[in-house]
């Protein structure tokens, strides 16, 4: 893959903030037309990271290229050609929503009308209404509407729905999946490992300022080699030491009282499990499994728990 | 494409919009000046000076003398039985000169009362006349009542200047800090949008309030208190406009590194505070010490207001404002280049 093809690629990227390395050397190539995910858990680093990339945090080493240019000497032409949702930025409340799309539609020389952005969002019924009195999905809505103001190529979105309902995070990510039907790029960071799961061709896993895994998220998961995850909790507990006879056994971690297991096969390691319980006298009191997610996989590189603290 | 509005009159657009849809800024920008004016307009309005108090302590002649100082409606005449009790109404201020008999008359009063002072002439004047005394020359009395020496004229360019100063600091000062902290200033910075249409787009929207703001305190002024207007009024809005745009500059320089809403304040009150005090907006900025001066002189808010009043009430000529509005200028594009020199966009 050679740079002209790449939406953004960015080498060696480092950001300290005092002591804090922020960025680490992190390395990125995002494809023209795919939707790339920084998934890692508050303070791995992506929302600097993606700022490095928007133009608007200098990193303190390292080169970026976004669509071919650099920020040092095109930054007109890439501000007419990216589109930027910030993460905690908030609209001006006083002002409508028509009228917070035309402000931003008249930064750009070319673009989408704000009545075509209201439509693709769905806020043509919230057209004359104040910014203020919008409901926490309209407003993500509206600022990712700001964001494609100027057609852009490129669409930055930095934790696109933390604090959404389901329902209004549903309906964003069909608005990102469409904008990415269309040939475009977006480049999100998430700690949803659902979010980058249904939206991302590609997603970089994110810690302490490096990037530790790189690939599909199907791929990801497949590089367990143990994509089941066995969940129970029994009476009395048991130890490590009984599960680490039992065969065909990954991962073992305990969280708010039970076990997870990573599997191969569900059809060996169930029976096997229940074998070895019952022989050391535990009951049994609740027993589930899921596919193993993102969040296994963040999990097993790190020990630790992607979730939202 | 035929949709696009052209940004810098969007920008415009929205900070109007904005303002208007703030009832809060209303109130200080239009309101509170007017209730200002009419509140020390009633104040200090035109009315017979109070007649001074004056205490008589009690002896042989009292009575003539208590009528001799009746007659003239500026002293109001108390009677006291003893010194002693005269003193302690003089110590507390209840009356401005205590008179006593003792051989001849004798005054007790303290010379740096301005009011005591006058009270003795005019005591001393009432009781020889009545007692019979000629003066050499006749002499007669004309008051004059002329609009424009009033305190209410005064006052009136005092408040325009403070509110210049206020609108332009405040306004332009508090949007900026609030965009900065909501970070739109920064969602506005990932757009293509000039920064300079920013800046232009706060300072242009003054602008229209300035219009109104300057129509609404003058008709105010002319209308309730017929404060007179001397010079041209193209002098006149040239004078405002160039204040406006002096503190809109310092606005943006007193908002041009602060991250919080407290910061802002805070520097706020330090450039404004002094100048409420200093400038001559409520009296003259001649009172403080002769060394203080230059220093008092050289504020852009005495420089304003004294270019204010020297139109509006002596109704002088540009060449005979210029230095005042040449202090102006400068404290406008100093703060304006050095708030774009160092202003924090993120």
């Amino acid at each position: 893959m050679n740079a002209t093809s790449a939406a953004i690629v960015c080498r060696g990227l480092k950001k300290h903030y005092d002591d804090v390395k922020a960025v680490d050397g992190l390395d990125l190539e995002v494809r023209a037309g795919e939707c790339f995910g920084l998934l890692g858990p508050n303070g791995a680093g992506k929302t600097t990271t993606i700022e490095i990339l928007e133009g608007l945090t200098r990193p303190d080493e390292g080169e970026v290229v976004i669509l071919g240019r650099r920020w040092g000497s095109h930054e007109r032409e890439l501000r007419e050609r990216i589109g930027i949702s910030l993460q905690e930025s908030r609209l001006t409340e006083k002002l409508t929503v028509y009228e917070t799309l035309s402000l931003f539609r008249s930064f750009y020389t070319r673009g989408r009308s704000p009545e075509k952005l209201m439509q693709d969002l769905s806020l043509e019924e919230k057209r004359d209404a104040r910014v203020g009195k919008l409901s926490g999905g309209q407003r993500q809505r509206l600022a990712v509407a700001c964001a494609l103001a100027g057609d852009p190529e490129l669409l930055f979105l930095d934790e696109p729905t933390t604090g959404l309902d389901p329902q209004s995070r549903l309906q964003l990510w069909e608005r990102v999946a469409a904008y990415k039907a269309a040939g475009r790029t977006v480049l999100l960071t998430t700690h949803y490992m659902e979010e980058a799961e249904r939206l991302c061709d590609r997603v970089a896993v994110v810690d302490h300022g490096r990037i530790i895994a790189l690939g599909s998220p199907a791929d990801l998961i497949a590089g367990l080699h143990a994509p089941h995850i066995i969940e129970f909790a029994t009476d009395p507990a048991v130890d490590d030491g009984l599960l680490a006879r039992i065969p065909g056994i990954g991962d073992r971690r305990q969280r708010d009282g039970r076990w997870l297991l990573a599997a191969g096969s569900l059809a060996e390691a169930v029976p096997a499990l229940l074998d070895e319980l019952d022989r050391g006298g535990a009951k049994l009191v609740s027993l589930s499994t899921h596919r193993a997610t993102l969040e296994d996989v963040f999990l097993s590189l790190t020990g630790r728990e992607l979730r939202d603290e | 494409m035929s949709e696009r509005q052209q940004p810098l009159a969007a920008l415009t657009k929205t900070r109007l919009l904005e303002f208007v849809r703030e009832p809060e800024a209303l109130f200080w920008v239009f309101a509170f000046p007017i209730i200002m004016a009419l509140v020390l307009g009633f104040a200090f309005r035109d009315r017979p000076p109070d007649p001074v108090p004056v205490g008589i302590v009690a002896g042989p002649s009292t009575d003539e003398i208590a009528r001799a100082l009746a007659r003239p409606g500026t002293i109001k005449p108390a009677t006291y039985p003893s010194l002693a009790d005269g003193f302690e109404a003089l110590r507390t201020g209840k009356i401005a000169l205590l008179v006593e008999e003792s051989g001849g008359l004798l005054y007790h009063f303290d010379r740096t009362r301005p009011d005591a002072r006058i009270a003795r002439l005019e005591v001393d004047d009432a009781i020889q006349r009545a007692r019979g005394r000629s003066d050499p020359t006749p002499a007669r009395e004309e008051l004059v009542h002329e609009k424009g020496s009033r305190y209410i004229d005064f006052l009136l360019p005092g408040i325009l200047g403070l509110n210049l100063m206020g609108t332009g600091i405040w306004g332009i000062g508090f949007s900026i800090v609030n965009a900065r902290l909501k970070k739109t200033l920064k969602l506005m910075v990932a757009t293509p949008m000039r920064k300079s249409h920013y800046l232009l787009a706060q300072m242009f929207s003054r602008f229209v309030f300035l219009i109104l703001e300057v129509a609404v305190i003058l008709l105010f002024g002319i209308l309730a208190f017929q404060v007179p207007v001397r010079g041209s009024l193209t002098l006149l809005v040239l004078t405002t406009f160039l204040g406006a745009l002096s503190f809109g500059g310092m606005g943006l320089l007193v908002a041009s590194r602060a991250k919080t809403l407290e910061a802002a304040n805070g520097l706020m009150n330090l450039v404004m505070v002094p100048m409420w005090l200093l400038s001559g907006v409520f009296f003259s900025s001649e009172r403080f010490p002769k060394a203080a001066q230059p220093l008092i002189q050289s504020l852009p808010l005495t420089a304003l207001n004294n270019a204010l009043r020297a139109v509006m009430l002596e109704g002088r000529t540009f060449t005979a404002v210029a230095g005042f509005l040449a202090v102006v200028v400068v404290w406008g594009v100093v703060s304006f280049a050095v708030a774009l020199k160092i202003f924090r966009w993120q």
